[in-house]
């Protein structure tokens, strides 16, 4: 190692001592903060509230992730949008607001589709209850073609249906070919 | 490579113009030297596209940002395992990877098929050829892999983070090659159309080819809902995102099919309904595809917007009114060759297992448009999240589940009162023993309540069927149990193998349950401070945050906090959870920030920890835990399926070779000695 690299060395050592005193003074600074994100606020009593995360949970982000607004703030931390909407229901619940009005009020600023689901009136019925219904007709349909294909299938052969080409043993064996099917 | 690949793509598109063309001419006018033209075009088409992608692989291997795509998704420093998913990552080269999979099932069914089955081939050739033709043509006019730079960059922009996992590698081939394969079944019921032979026969060619689709797809699934759950830390595997519905919808109406498809070959009925469902399932994957890569939908899965969206919207709707007009016009051939015997039997309660699964899929469909239609009718824009999907789906889930224990235990054709109570005495016991011991337990929430007891009654069925199957063989030929069930696994592959996959499908459900019972937390905390959260499992986990630590390595630098956890006081282990700051290889930032999620998995619950951020630089940080139980059993229901889905698929133990549908078997594996017993 020559003298100039030595020195360096030297002085980077007494940089990194300084640096260790500095950490221990600001409370263990990291290295480079920029490399860990956004940085974030400290949580609160407010952020782990059951009622917040609840009415959260039936709000969309307006970041376009399509995620609720308490999933999007605890799981997209780049996300400027989800930490503002939270601050929004924390300020609005702060007023003595129920979920309910809360939410009212996110619709009223951005429609409709601030809801995870829409609500269930007008066009949205359709939304809600047409494969609710399209299965129900089908299944009563299809209750009532199995009715007419079991009615057909006991319905008993015209008298001029040609008479079955078998002997009776082979009707037998048939008939135990079928039982076997059925097991 | 640009100028060989784009040469290979414009050879590729002739070859396929002309595979389609003498395809379809030589099937019509029976030219045999027009259908081996054909035939040969697929082998041709394959060749053709597979110098595209080694071209496409060597630009990538060799950093040349001259070309447009490998500059967009890598970089100089990007890690050797992820250049070679890079294929993928982006719009332009999953079409080449799509067209290529195709090309290369197209010239496998020309070789494999069986002499019995090579009058199809014309056409399906032809329609393959077409298919991947439309792909080419999309690359060449919209979307071409080989583009070039205006200018060559010193370096790429590298890989989206969460492409930078090895779920993110194996998930999108697999779900492409499900997609991919269903072309197969596909143009084999367009040639059936067309040549008007539509007894049961060209289901036995397609029965590998859609088991083998079924099979990716539910691969692709999995891998994609354990991508999510590791990669993207929101804490769930399945979201209802458009992305993930739209694989989900073909893998439903394939589901549905394996079901019906079964009748068909026993009893002659269904044919109208299976040829429905084939036809459905592949116009859905293109659909899928189309909603993937129009960006009509707004989705974390899609690619961005572009120009392809017009392409797959025609060609889907050309694909569909053809389809459908051929199919119509056969109706009349498509008559059943035997009527159902009794509303209380095996071919009925297929048949209601498939109208949840075709309800499913419709209320998914329906789900994932609504947003469109509201928007076109009513110009309002609302959400349809996972709430709306919880509610219609969940019902429909449940119901599909109790039937996938009913329908084995009622016979075909017709069930005999004392049948049925034999039948149903132990499973129905088991389910409601279940929900006793749950209610005991204290738990409360119905739709848990009802799935786990509706699985053990599944799972009852499934053990009276092997417990009954091998105590018979152990009577008939004197084998242990243990071979006795070996060889009633081997013998009858595809019914025992199916029970398999129905024991996944109830650890599946069992696990889906236990998300019910997930809790959270968020905590601040400095080095040395911990935070307490109580699982449902009954234990207090104490989770103590030991420090941060920041380094380089590979790609990205690495903020890491080192969590050690305490299950009701005792140390059980440490966990790390990071942010990471891609960069290139200059050092330059790439993408924001992404985290890495700490996991400690086990048999009860999953311990899910995520760094969200530091404090003002301090290693003071910000932390989300969750407590998600039984999430391990996904992995391993996912895991069962497909052991269950290959032995399905696995050559041999079924009917002998060259037998036709409907051939009698032994289907129970068991029969023999129940006629004994008789």
């Amino acid at each position: 190692m020559d003298a100039l690299s030595r020195r360096a060395f030297l002085a980077a050592a007494v940089a990194g001592a300084g640096a260790a005193i500095q950490d221990t003074v600001r409370g263990g600074r990291v290295y480079d903060p920029d490399r860990a994100g956004r940085a974030q606020a400290p949580i609160t009593a407010a952020d782990n509230d059951a009622h917040i995360q609840a009415i959260e949970k039936k709000l969309r982000c307006t970041c376009g992730c399509g995620l609720d607004i308490y999933t999007c703030r605890t799981t997209d931390f780049s996300c400027t949008y989800s930490p503002a909407l939270h601050k929004e229901v924390l300020r609005l619940a702060g007023q003595g607001q129920t979920a309910q009005q809360v939410i009212d009020a996110f619709v009223a600023q951005y429609g409709q589709a601030a809801l995870m689901a829409p609500p269930r009136r007008g066009f949205n019925l359709l939304g809600y209850y047409l494969p609710r219904a399209l299965i129900v007709i089908a299944g009563a349909v299809l209750v009532f073609l199995l009715y007419r294909w079991t009615r057909e299938s006991q319905t008993p052969a015209p008298a001029s249906a040609p008479p079955l080409d078998a002997t009776p043993e082979e009707l037998e064996r048939l008939r135990q070919e079928l039982a076997k099917l059925d097991g | 490579m640009a100028l060989l690949g784009t040469l290979s793509l414009w050879v590729a598109f002739l070859v396929g113009l002309w595979g389609a063309i003498t395809g379809f001419v030589g099937g019509a006018q029976g030219r045999a030297d027009l259908q081996q033209s054909a035939r040969h075009a697929t082998f041709a088409l394959f060749a053709a596209l597979l110098v595209a992608v080694i071209s496409l692989e060597i630009g990538i291997f060799r950093h040349d940002f001259s070309l447009e795509y490998v500059a967009a998704y890598t970089s100089r420093n990007l890690p050797t395992f992820y250049l070679w998913s890079a294929l993928y990552a982006g719009q332009k080269g999953s079409l080449l990877f799509w067209a290529s999979v195709l090309s290369f099932f197209a010239m496998l069914v020309q070789v494999m098929t069986s002499g019995r089955h090579r009058v199809y081939l014309p056409y399906v050739a032809a329609v393959t050829c077409t298919v991947a033709t439309f792909f080419i043509t999309v690359m060449l006019f919209a979307a071409n892999p080989f583009q070039r730079m205006p200018f060559v960059p010193m370096d790429g922009s590298g890989m989206n983070p969460q492409l930078q996992n090895p779920g993110m590698v194996f998930h999108p081939p697999m779900l492409y090659l499900g997609y991919i394969s269903i072309t197969i079944p596909f143009a084999f019921a367009i040639s059936a159309l067309l040549t008007k032979r539509l007894d049961s026969d060209w289901l036995v060619a397609i029965r590998k080819w859609t088991l083998v689709s079924w099979l990716f797809l539910s691969i692709g699934l999995l891998i994609g809902m354990w991508w999510a759950y590791v990669e993207l830390g929101w804490g769930g595997y399945w979201a209802w995102d458009p992305v993930e519905n739209a694989a989900l919808l073909p893998w439903l109406v394939m589901t549905a099919f394996l079901h019906s498809v079964m009748i068909q070959e026993k009893r002659g009925m269904l044919k109208k309904w299976n040829l429905a469902l084939i036809l459905g399932a592949w116009l859905l994957s293109i659909f899928g595809t189309f909603l993937t890569r129009s960006g009509v939908i707004a989705s974390v899965h899609s690619f961005t917007e572009s120009p392809v969206g017009y392409f797959f919207a025609w060609f889907l709707l050309l694909a569909a009114a053809a389809s459908i007009a051929l199919y119509v016009t056969r109706l009349p051939l498509l008559e059943a060759e035997a009527t159902l015997e009794s509303m209380v039997s095996r071919e009925a309660s297929f048949l209601f297992n498939n109208l949840l699964f075709i309800g499913i899929a419709f209320s998914v469909l329906w789900g994932t448009l609504f947003p469109i239609l509201s928007e076109a009718f009513k110009g309002t824009k609302v959400t349809v999240g996972p709430p709306f999907f919880n509610q219609v789906n969940v019902p429909l889930g449940l119901g599909l589940l109790a039937l996938t224990g009913i329908g084995p235990l009622i016979a075909w054709r017709r069930a005999s009162i004392p049948n049925l109570k034999r039948q149903f005495a132990v499973p129905l016991t088991s389910g409601v023993f279940v929900l006793l011991i749950l209610l005991v337990a204290g738990i409360r929430d119905v739709g848990a309540l009802m799935a786990v007891s509706i699985g053990g009654f599944v799972l009852a069925t499934v053990i009276q069927e092997f417990a009954r199957g091998a105590r018979a063989r152990h009577r008939q030929y004197g084998e242990p149990t243990v071979l006795a069930l070996f060889q009633l696994l081997a013998r009858n592959r595809r019914r025992y193998g199916g029970y398999i996959v129905h024991v996944a499908i109830v650890l599946l459900f069992v696990a889906f349950a236990g998300m019910s019972f997930k809790t959270e937390t968020e905590a601040t905390l400095r080095p040395g401070e911990s935070a307490e959260l109580m699982g449902r499992d009954g234990h207090l986990y104490t989770f103590t945050h030991l420090g941060i630590s920041q380094y380089n390595t590979l790609n990205r630098y690495v903020t890491a906090a080192l969590i050690e956890v305490k299950r009701d006081g005792k140390p059980i282990g440490r966990v790390r959870t990071e942010k990471r700051q891609h960069v290139d290889a200059l050092g330059n930032k790439t993408f924001e920030p992404s985290t890495a999620v700490g996991i400690m998995s086990g048999l009860r619950v999953d311990l899910y920890i995520v760094l969200a951020g530091l404090v003002n630089g301090t290693e003071q940080a910000v932390f989300r835990f969750t407590i998600n139980p039984l999430v391990w059993w996904v992995w391993f229901g996912g895991f069962v399926l497909v052991i269950g889905g290959l032995i399905v698929l696995w050559p041999g133990g079924g009917p002998p070779p060259g037998t036709g549908p409907r051939q009698p078997r032994s289907q129970a594996g068991y029969a023999v000695k129940l006629e004994a017993v008789r």
